[in-house]
């Protein structure tokens, strides 16, 4: 264990930390739309994906990174309202797996669809220009782009925190995830909040598809993947907290890059070890509140 | 989810409809089926693979329709069985029968591990938390290429004859083939038939039907979940064994939560929580799958959208609607 000094330990916890910022990202979206619509959106990983390709496909028609940016998610956004609203609002109070099973349906649709538009195999996805190379972060050069990464992640957090905290739509939110019931007493229209938080949850999903894009080029099945591993996020984290799933997401981001540098062949098993430990020491997860998901 | 069962008995009335029959005598009524059904299918090969998969679906709707948990791992326990059976004749050299069993104690053994671990959370949490842990397996066997074969898969599990009291059977024969299967798979159907008509099965739909009640009935609500999941274990494990029999090779992709996914779909397409649905959801789904993969390779996206459909409009499945009809 020579060659492991602490710069290379402090770089792979930098490293460890944006590979959590696209865990974070895809977790909170999967905990908001949890949190306010107890629906499990097992298409999660399917809007990650597809808002990747959308960059892909923007692009490729003469478009620049930077409006991708604002672009995808609402291309993404728009489609799960379009979701929400068609499919799965039908079946809100028909028991908690229908909605499940249905968008696990519709995420064999959406990858299958993307096969069909872009061919089964994967492409490459070029880091914007001014985002190649590195930069001295103290301990060692650190790629730029996984750098703003971390900061655009940051940036959604602190505007999502804005948005729940600070506006009266967000406190209807909320409220909404405490109890729907009174808010709909209280006379808001609690179908069209849901409709909304479903919209948001998606385009951050692809929003975070984008930003994974450069770092690991876009394939097809991108998604299934990283929705396992957003599961492990939001056990650990506990469901429907978003504090949660930023502390979890982070966590895992940095044990994954860890035993990537330890034990690489274990890299994948052992946030499944971590949740494993984090059930039989806390069931909850670190923020859920016990006896929720009754 | 609980609309379709059909344990639940009606009083007896003096005209026994069908569907009574039925239930009385639904092992029977499925082992006659089994073999007669290879007569009815284009090619044999289709006959088996409805079999296994139909078996695999029978374990799963055990979880999933009569103890109500959406499990998203089943992959891991159908997996380990078709792991452990080909592991026991390729690097053990064991009897076939031997790695049978081997599959079926895998499947129990893999049920028990993920069951203690996914048991301690509810509802909606299960799906998930089984899914991840089936994803690390997936992983787990991945990595063990020395015994698994990693990514190409394990190869070599060549049973060509299997001793039987003396008997030499020919195993490649496509018919003898698809009845030694079925002699395993009807076994399985009586076991099933009995465990669901048994007190234990009663308490499995009771704490399907209301935990709260079963738990002041009495019953350790718990113990039952992680029971029943093992059970499902054990016949998931035998129905990958005989696929591992069936294929001579265990693909690595039995574990991808794919094969979960796809558990999943043919139980509800069949009609959850019924005794045939998962046989008859097998039937439908490959031989729909052999007519589609003709005419066009992107079958993942009809099977999603009929998927979709079922939820919808359907949720009770082609033999949850005609129970429905029949008590009527």
């Amino acid at each position: 264990m020579a060659g492991l000094s602490f710069d290379l330990i402090a770089l792979q916890l930098f490293a460890g930390l944006a590979l959590g910022a696209i865990y974070v990202l895809f977790a909170i979206g999967l905990s908001l739309i949890f949190g306010m619509l107890t629906v499990v959106n097992f298409a999660h990983g399917a809007f990650y994906m597809v808002g990747a390709y959308v960059g892909l496909y923007l692009i490729s028609i003469g478009g620049n990174f930077w409006t991708c940016l604002i672009a995808v998610p609402i291309v993404i956004g728009l489609f799960g309202l379009a979701v929400e609203r068609v499919l799965i609002r039908p079946l809100y109070g028909r028991g908690i797996d229908y909605p499940l099973l249905l968008t696990f349906g519709l995420s064999y649709v959406m990858v299958e669809c993307v096969r069909i538009a872009f061919g089964k195999t994967g492409y490459p996805f070029d880091t914007p220009e001014v985002l190649q190379g590195a930069v001295d972060i103290g301990v060692g050069y650190f790629p730029l782009y996984r750098l703003f990464v971390i900061g655009a992640t940051a940036v959604v957090l602190l505007a999502l925190w804005l948005f729940l905290e600070k506006t009266s739509f967000g406190l209807i939110i909320r409220a909404g995830a405490r109890d729907p019931q009174i808010v709909r007493v209280l006379g808001v229209d609690v179908s069209r909040v849901w409709l909304i938080v479903f919209g948001i949850g998606t385009a951050i999903a692809g929003f975070a598809g984008l930003l994974a894009a450069p770092l690991q080029g876009v394939i097809p099945e991108m998604g299934g993947t990283i929705l396992a591993e957003a599961f492990v996020v939001t056990v650990v984290g506990g469901m429907g907290s978003i504090g949660g799933a930023v502390l979890a997401g982070l966590l895992v981001g940095v044990v994954v890059s860890m035993t990537s540098l330890f034990a690489p062949e274990m890299a994948k098993v052992s946030i499944f070890a971590l949740m494993a430990i984090v059930l039989i020491v806390r069931p909850q997860g670190f923020f859920g509140r016990a006896g929720l998901m009754s | 989810m609980t609309d379709a069962t059909e344990s639940i008995k009606e009083p007896h009335t003096t005209t026994v409809s069908w569907y009574e029959f039925a239930t009385r005598h639904r092992a029977s009524i499925a082992a006659a089926v089994i073999l007669v059904f290879p007569l009815l299918m284009p090619f044999t090969a289709l006959a088996v693979n409805i079999l296994i998969y139909g078996l695999y679906a029978l374990g799963f709707n055990l979880v999933f329709g009569y103890l109500g948990l959406l499990s998203f791992g089943h992959a891991a326990l159908f997996g380990t069985g078709a792991y452990l059976c080909g592991i026991a004749i390729v690097h053990l050299g064991w009897p076939w029968y031997a790695a049978i069993a081997a599959g079926v104690a895998g499947g129990l053994l893999m049920a028990l591990v993920i069951g203690v671990l996914a048991i301690r959370t509810r509802g909606i949490y299960f799906a998930m938390v089984t899914m991840a842990l089936s994803q690390c397996v997936y992983y787990l066997f991945y990595q063990a290429v020395d015994l698994t074969g990693g990514e190409n898969g394990l190869r070599g599990i060549n049973v060509r004859t299997i001793d039987l009291f003396g008997l030499r059977i020919d195993f490649i024969n496509p018919m003898i083939r698809y009845y030694v299967i079925a002699a395993f798979v009807i076994a399985a159907f009586f076991v099933m038939s009995r465990i669901l008509a048994s007190p234990f099965g009663a308490v499995i739909e009771a704490v399907r039907e209301n935990e709260m009640r079963a738990r002041a009935s009495g019953y350790d609500v718990t113990l039952t979940r992680l029971l029943t999941f093992v059970l499902s274990g054990g016949f998931c494990g035998l129905a990958g064994a005989l696929q591992a029999l069936h294929l001579s090779i265990v693909p690595i992709e039995i574990l991808h939560y794919e094969t979960s996914g796809l558990v999943v779909m043919i139980a509800l397409l069949g009609g959850m929580g019924t005794f045939f649905g998962p046989m008859i959801g097998a039937a439908v789904f490959l031989v729909l799958e052999n007519i589609v993969s003709v005419w066009t390779v992107h079958w993942q996206l009809i099977v999603g959208a009929i998927f979709i459909a079922c939820v919808l409009f359907f949720p009770a499945g082609i033999w949850g609607t005609l129970i429905a009809r029949g008590k009527r």
